[in-house]
């Protein structure tokens, strides 16, 4: 879930508010970002891959961070280099090459298109029948 | 338009084509009617560019090149899979219209593929964040006019029963809104119940709801206990990567015969009792560098929390993704993605999938082409369909169609109720005993509590007029899939596709139909008319024209 809105490094763009599908974000009194509804947060990461200055960190727990988790010291996940990784990896901002460009979902695919692997027994045991996806 | 009983502050629109939704299906269902010469305006539920199971995630498209070796090779895919029940004259309509967009999507959408080493693209996949922003510009570059955070709630008709556009309420200005349309495009997505998997808690089933109410059926309900593995801790349900793993036991020893792709019911056994523990160790040096490429944010919840997923062992569980990764939505009626209510047109996941899935999933690439195609043919249609009505559209006396969780036959219950609705469907759809390892014994004492739920709900929730609606319409619609979920999974008496009857293992080769569900306080269930065209039929098909 989101976790930190970072004072320092905002500017007051609002993209979090206006991108965040869930609606988690409100509008603070001083024009920061507020982390309103947590608990509607899906952990989608999208506020943190939109904020143009890596101003917001989404800890990768479906659930609220517990409290003194290292998820929510903005201090040390700025020392981490954590900020704005997700970011980086999409290659969004100025400089960077999109990530899409970079994509090797093709050589996965193919070699598990190659690894055919056994059918499952149903529970009786008597018929062979398909498994469940991959995506 | 005329209309009776709105509030003062409701904002107003009008339309050509009124698309609801955001996602991928959506934003071609817009850019289509838009290019068809129509006035398109969108309304999304949270934002179009980051809602839904794609912007979050990244996919496989079914994109095969038109050379009929390969087209035979993707069309049999699944077939067998998904227990012959799709139609492979859509299968090939999808191909090549997937192609096509696809194409565009690059030339015009500017998309940056990854170049294929020879001068080409290689378009096979997208990654959602990149893909949904590509889409966004092409709306607002097509004069799209796009309602974000403007959950739809009900649809509008006309004396006739026509659909004539939709309300809903928009969250950030804090008021009701209504758009009258010549024709609606249902894209809303598939229903995940709230399960928390990536991306899909806006995919709460709404448009399913309100084509119902306005009559459509549904068909493949009983395909829709898709469950996707994820680390226990997390939301990230990219499951291609399983394929590479082990599964263990708490003490380390392996747990037989637990997969991905095949084995994932072992593992909803073992969950039923124990942890089960994963480590993704059968990816070499070559696939982990590729693997890190390909989806990104796969490894994003290992890299927060420290782990290796190549050289440690994590926690998995399964979460459900119902209609998303499953094949059931509302039926299709006609090659423009009509359905059988006038002015009605749906895309996506909102639309039955089995057409080119059967009952196997629509999970990764076939959905990604189904929202490319159909959303084309639904913005197409749905053009056509409000050119031709002229201009009288705009003045035809519409009525408002919402039932549960809008206008209760009861007493109105008190605020906050929609939650413990919620809490009570997520009861009878999330568990694997239930809705995943199906059996008589268990469906049929789920189905009536789902029933018990909806009764409930429908004489007392109650969402006023602010935005406490969307939440009643959400749970309201979730009740209404657990129901009709559950009635076809009950009505199918034989395993085929992901449905899987321990107590009816086998297929009935005589029941190689699809099921078609229809209404909500009663609920109809009867096999299509319109059989599904296999590999024998469709080569009957092309040797007769």
């Amino acid at each position: 879930m989101i976790e930190v809105v970072s004072q320092d490094r905002c500017v007051k763009c609002d993209v979090c508010v206006k991108v965040c599908p869930m609606d988690v974000f409100a509008l603070g009194p001083d024009g920061i970002p507020v982390i309103a509804r947590q608990d509607d947060c899906q952990t989608c990461f999208m506020c943190e891959a939109h904020c143009p200055v890596d101003a917001l960190f989404v800890a990768p727990l479906s659930g609220p961070a517990p409290a003194g988790s290292p998820y929510t010291d903005e201090a040390a996940l700025l020392e981490a280099g954590a900020m704005g990784r997700y970011r980086a990896v999409l290659g969004w901002g100025g400089g960077r090459t999109p990530g899409s460009r970079l994509d090797q979902n093709h050589v996965f695919t193919a070699r598990l298109a190659a690894g055919s692997q056994p059918a499952e027994e149903t529970p009786a045991g008597r018929r062979r029948v398909s498994g469940e996806p991959s995506a | 338009m005329t209309v009776t009983g709105l509030s003062p502050h409701t904002h107003e629109l009008s339309a050509g084509v009124f698309v609801v939704g955001g996602g991928p299906a959506a934003a071609w269902a817009a850019y289509k009617a838009a290019q068809a010469g129509a006035d398109v305006v969108l309304a999304d539920k949270g934002y179009c560019g980051t809602s839904g199971a794609t912007a979050a995630a990244g996919t496989g498209v079914w994109y095969v090149p038109p050379h009929p070796a390969e087209r035979e090779k993707a069309m049999a895919g699944r077939e067998a899979l998904g227990g012959y029940l799709a139609d492979r004259r859509w299968m090939a309509r999808v191909l090549d219209q997937t192609y096509e967009g696809v194409n565009e999507l690059a030339d015009t959408g500017r998309y940056p593929f990854p170049p294929d080493g020879a001068g080409g693209q290689l378009r096979r996949g997208v990654q959602g964040p990149e893909y949904m922003r590509r889409m966004r510009i092409l709306l607002r570059r097509a004069g799209v006019r796009i309602l974000d955070h403007s959950p739809v709630v009900e649809l509008l008709v006309d004396a006739d029963g026509a659909v004539a556009g939709a309300a809903g309420y928009q969250r950030r200005h804090d008021r009701p809104y209504r758009v009258s349309a010549g024709a609606v495009v249902l894209a809303t997505g598939g229903c995940a119940f709230l399960s928390r998997a990536l991306g899909c808690d806006v995919n709460t089933g709404d448009g399913a709801l309100m084509a119902a109410e306005a009559g459509a059926e549904l068909s493949g309900m009983e395909f829709s206990n898709a469950y996707a593995l994820a680390p226990e801790f997390s939301s990230v349900t990219k499951t291609a990567y399983y394929s590479f793993a082990t599964f263990y036991h708490e003490d380390g020893t392996v747990l037989e015969g637990a997969g991905s792709q095949k084995g994932r019911s072992v593992i909803a056994r073992t969950l039923l009792t124990e942890k089960v523990y994963c480590r993704i160790d059968r990816a070499d040096a070559d696939a982990q560098r590729a693997m890190r490429l390909a989806q990104a944010n796969f490894f994003l919840p290992f890299d927060r929390m420290g782990i290796d997923p190549f050289t440690q062992r994590f926690p998995v569980t399964l979460l459900l993704e119902g209609t998303v990764r499953g094949t059931g939505g509302i039926r299709i009626t006609g090659d423009d993605c009509a359905t059988s209510v006038p002015g009605l047109y749906v895309a996506g996941d909102a639309a039955t999938r089995e057409l080119i899935c059967g009952g196997f999933t629509g999970g990764g690439s076939h959905n990604a082409a189904w929202a490319i195609s159909s959303g084309t043919w639904a913005g197409r249609g749905a053009a056509r369909h409000a050119a031709s009505l002229g201009p009288l559209t705009a003045r035809r006396r519409v009525s408002a169609l919402g039932g549960a969780g809008l206008r209760p036959t009861g007493k109105p219950g008190r605020p906050g109720a929609a939650r413990e609705v919620v809490a009570a469907v997520q009861a009878e759809v999330l568990p694997y005993e239930k809705n995943l390892l199906r059996h008589e014994d268990r469906l049929a004492p789920a189905l009536a509590g789902l029933h018990s739920t909806w009764s409930g709900l429908r004489a007392s929730l109650y969402g006023g007029d602010g935005a406490e609606v969307v939440a009643t319409r959400q749970a309201a619609a979730l009740a209404a899939h657990g129901r009709w979920m559950y009635t076809a999974a009950l009505a199918r008496q034989e395993t085929r596709g992901m449905h899987k009857r321990e107590d009816r293992p086998g297929a009935d080769p005589s029941s190689r139909r699809r099921l078609l569900v229809s209404g909500l306080d009663e609920i109809q269930v009867r096999p299509d008319p319109v059989a599904p065209v296999g590999p024998q039929e469709y080569a009957g098909l092309r040797a007769a024209s």
